[in-house]
């Protein structure tokens, strides 16, 4: 199936600790075993929680790509927290850029020691729509805690990204890599984790 | 993830860069494998430490690169394939060692070793992006460079190869983009022999007459570049009279191609890219440069490969050719190779336009967009001990009012130094550099120097390499406090584990070394407190600092991302008093001893706290200068 734009250069970003490298993978692998090449970039370290951490998932039916998303050639922005959507979409955005967001805010600790304001959620919101061909945002957080498993905030996103048809992923192909991708006491939470995400952007 | 040797020969998996080489050095059939952690080296010792079998594979986490370099190097010479891993930092540690090693080599028992360093260019997580591409002309070493994850697997095998045939140790250069980026891999298979090791006491392996044994390492370095010349992983893609050629190595090829194809340059340009990086193939060079009257080389960091062409340009007669690249300010001489970077350059020496994002919606993002985006800085994370040690020890330097002098080191404690932490430390330069310095301060008295000197470093660092300069500062009797900040891991690269832990890197058993028996039998007075006894190890720090002599104080606790996957709970669950919080008028639990999980409620204009972030520790029960937070242990 061809893609377009090809390649396609899926950023999916976060705070460290929400499981967006997992993210990456998951959404990686998927493409690859669909015949795509596949090039993920990240940068880890240093990034422990708090910090913003980010990967570029590029995916091609021509060839292998490095793994750094050239500036503006986002094709879809996956964030799990808003304000880091809008850092990816002021580095990568583009008139054709879509994106699915988290719209938890998580505070940066600048904001803690009062030396900057936190953005409020009408305003990221409307920028986020604005600078973008198409948006999606829920609250995938609220999702978690309801299943007492904030860690699942990826998969929640996951379900979403299936939800909004950007990229040629079969709903029942992800529900099984999510099942091999997790412990199997963690299966079932994490395989609701995604329905509920699907189920919200679909209804969205 | 499964174990990389779970891997059928023939599937495709996704890997990290890192888990490439450890699958290449696997099907090549490694043997003893060392390193000490660094980012962004840090998975491949993990990723073949899983796959170990007695009498096949052995892997370790090493004290330090120096002692992880010798004994992959012995290994070597008593006949096994060995491999070492460190980044770019820890291959300075090792060099007294390596430049050695070039001259005597490895010995005739048939063994290989390679050293993998791996660069960080831009210093993503890193204090520097130093390009250690030049310690292989320094150390007088054959170094290589994978340019995708597939040739690294390739390309260790390759190395090997070389290593084996010359008796001489080869440098395997990664760097961020290749160890920290995730390719679809197609698996070779595991070789099942393993060979039995020996020393031969026929032959003395020392690099004394050196005259003569660095003369017998150049001839063996020429030997090695005839062998580079035929490399089957450097390779020429492009017309035969292309009007540029682009050298490129490492991220620069992948970012070429991109780069050539976005401008429709593929025709017009050659692609030239290398493997084998010293010495230069520079035969097979200038054959291709022969053909073009320009070139432009891309590369990161510094003008590495720049300097080898041009050398080999000037060489071979062909020095009228124009080199584009960092001496011509094509290519900048710092950061990483990206596609913007290569593109920008070829548009410039072709007089193209390079894509541009369209002008109305560049005013959306700097008008709409930009203004919104605050940075987001780094921080220790909720409920990590350092946040309260570096709190206790803002309280205790103020409190005895000489103006005490903080020096640090590598790890989490650096967090101190990024905006959101506590800036204590004022001197900050190398792994375990917070004690070396200290103990250099610590003997200015006699110059008038009063201030108290107060070195830290973390328990890993402290094994690593802060014994020796603390045996030195004992020695030399220099008045300092040093602070182990013990928290059980080496939590920055990932939590690995070092000599204090009581587990290897194969996650057996191991003896547990004690820290403060160590800093006992140097002679050290040592002195152990709680961190999250915040009060008490303020007072502890305040008296140590006004003794003489070498005082050491753990702080002791855990790192909180390793005593959450052991204990998966949190041992308390707070609550904040609504009518005693103060609010926007103290705010000392978020402004000040920022905590990630608290937070001033706009609502109300009181402290709440995220819960999804909060890690139960309970410590802000007494930053609290109010009583205003509380905690009950949880069931």
């Amino acid at each position: 199936m061809p893609l377009s734009p090809d390649p396609y250069n899926l950023i999916i970003s976060g705070i460290g600790g929400q499981g967006n490298i997992l993210l990456s993978r998951l959404v990686g692998r998927l493409m690859f075993r669909a015949g795509y090449q596949v090039s993920i970039g990240e940068t880890f370290g240093a990034a422990q929680r708090g910090g913003g951490v980010f990967s570029g998932v590029r995916i091609s039916s021509k060839r292998l790509y490095g793994p750094i998303v050239p500036q503006g050639a986002g094709s879809m922005i996956i964030s799990l927290e808003p304000l880091e959507a809008l850092r990816m979409i002021s580095g990568y955005g583009n008139p054709g850029v879509k994106a699915l967001v988290n719209s938890e805010g998580i505070h940066p600790v600048a904001v803690l020691s009062q030396k900057a304001d936190y953005p409020d959620d009408e305003a990221m919101s409307a920028a986020i729509h604005k600078a973008t061909d198409q948006a999606w945002l829920f609250n995938a957080t609220k999702i978690a805690l309801e299943l007492d498993a904030p860690i699942a905030v990826n998969i929640v996103m996951l379900g979403g990204l299936v939800a909004t048809g950007a990229l040629p992923l079969d709903a029942d192909e992800v529900a099984d890599e999510v099942k091999a991708s997790v412990p199997p006491h963690l299966a079932e939470l994490n395989l609701t984790a995604y329905r509920r995400g699907m189920e919200a952007v679909a209804g969205a | 993830m499964a174990a990389i040797d779970k891997y059928e020969p023939g599937t495709s998996h996704f890997l990290l860069g890192n888990e490439a080489i450890a699958r290449g050095a696997l099907e090549r059939g490694v043997n003893f494998v060392t390193g000490y952690p660094g980012t962004p080296s840090s998975e491949i010792v993990p990723a073949l430490a899983q796959c170990t079998q007695k009498g096949k594979l052995h892997a370790e986490w090493s004290t330090n690169e120096l002692a992880a370099v010798e004994g992959a190097a012995a290994a070597a010479t008593a006949g096994l394939l060995s491999l070492s891993a460190m980044k770019n930092a820890g291959l300075s540690l090792a060099l007294d060692f390596i430049t050695h090693l070039s001259y005597t080599g490895l010995g005739p028992k048939g063994g290989a070793c390679l050293m993998v360093v791996c660069d960080d260019p831009h210093g993503h997580s890193s204090g520097d992006e130093t390009d250690s591409r030049w310690l292989a002309r320094f150390a007088t070493a054959p170094m290589v460079e994978p340019m995708t994850g597939q040739q690294a697997v390739e390309l260790v095998k390759y190395a090997f190869d070389i290593s084996q045939k010359h008796s001489a140790f080869v440098f395997y250069r990664g760097y961020t983009r290749l160890s920290h980026a995730s390719n679809p891999i197609t698996m070779g298979p595991l070789p099942q022999d393993a060979p039995k090791a020996s020393s031969d006491n026929s032959v003395s392996l020392n690099p004394y007459l050196s005259i003569d044994k660095h003369q017998d390492l150049l001839a063996k370095m020429e030997a090695i570049q005839a062998e580079f010349e035929d490399c089957p992983f450097n390779t020429y893609q492009g017309p035969k009279k292309p009007e540029l050629v682009v050298v490129a190595s490492g991220a620069g090829h992948l970012a070429a191609a991109e780069a050539l194809e976005t401008l429709g340059l593929e025709e017009r340009v050659g692609l030239l890219s290398l493997a084998t990086i010293w010495p230069l193939p520079t035969a097979w060079v200038s054959g291709h440069l022969k053909n073009t009257s320009q070139l432009l080389v891309l590369e990161e960091v510094d003008p590495f490969m720049e300097t080898a062409v041009k050398e080999a340009l000037v060489d071979n007669g062909l020095g009228a050719v124009a080199v584009y690249g960092k001496g011509s300010g094509h290519i900048p001489m710092t950061g990483e190779m990206t596609p913007d970077r290569a593109l920008t350059a070829l548009a410039r020496i072709f007089d193209m336009k390079a894509p541009a994002r369209d002008e109305a919606y560049e005013r959306i993002i700097q008008d709409e967009v930009a203004p919104l985006v605050i940075s987001r800085g780094l921080s220790w994370c909720a409920g990590c001990p350092h946040r309260a040690s570096f709190w206790a020890l803002d309280k205790a330097i103020k409190a005895d009012g000489r103006d005490a002098y903080v020096t640090g080191e590598i790890g989490c404690s650096t967090l101190d130094v990024f905006p959101e932490g506590k800036a204590q430390i004022k001197l900050l330069h190398s792994m375990g550099s917070g004690t070396g310095t200290a103990a250099g301060l610590g003997q200015l008295g006699p110059f008038g120097y009063t201030q108290p000197v107060v070195a830290v470093c973390g328990d890993s660092s402290f094994f690593h390499s802060s014994v020796p300069r603390l045996i030195n500062a004992v020695y030399n009797q220099a008045d300092m406090l040093q602070i182990i900040l013990d928290n059980s891991a080496t939590a920055m690269t990932g939590f690995q584990p070092h000599p204090g832990t009581g587990v290897t890197a194969e996650s057996a058993p191991a003896p547990r070394l004690d820290v403060a028996k160590v800093c006992a039998s140097i002679g050290c007075e040592v002195t152990i407190a709680d961190p999250f006894e915040v009060r008490a190890t303020t007072k502890v720090m305040r008296e140590l600092m006004g003794k003489p002599g070498v005082q050491v104080l753990i702080l002791r606790r855990p790192c909180e991302l390793v005593r959450m996957k052991a204990a998966k709970s949190h041992p308390f669950r707070i609550e904040i008093d609504q009518e005693k919080c103060k609010g926007a008028e103290c705010a000392v639990c978020s402004r000040d001893f920022r905590c990630p999980a608290l937070y001033l409620d706009p609502a109300t204009g009181k402290t709440a706290f995220k819960e999804q972030i909060c890690s139960g520790c309970g410590v802000c029960v007494a930053i609290c200068p109010f009583k205003a937070i509380s905690k009950q242990e949880n069931d």
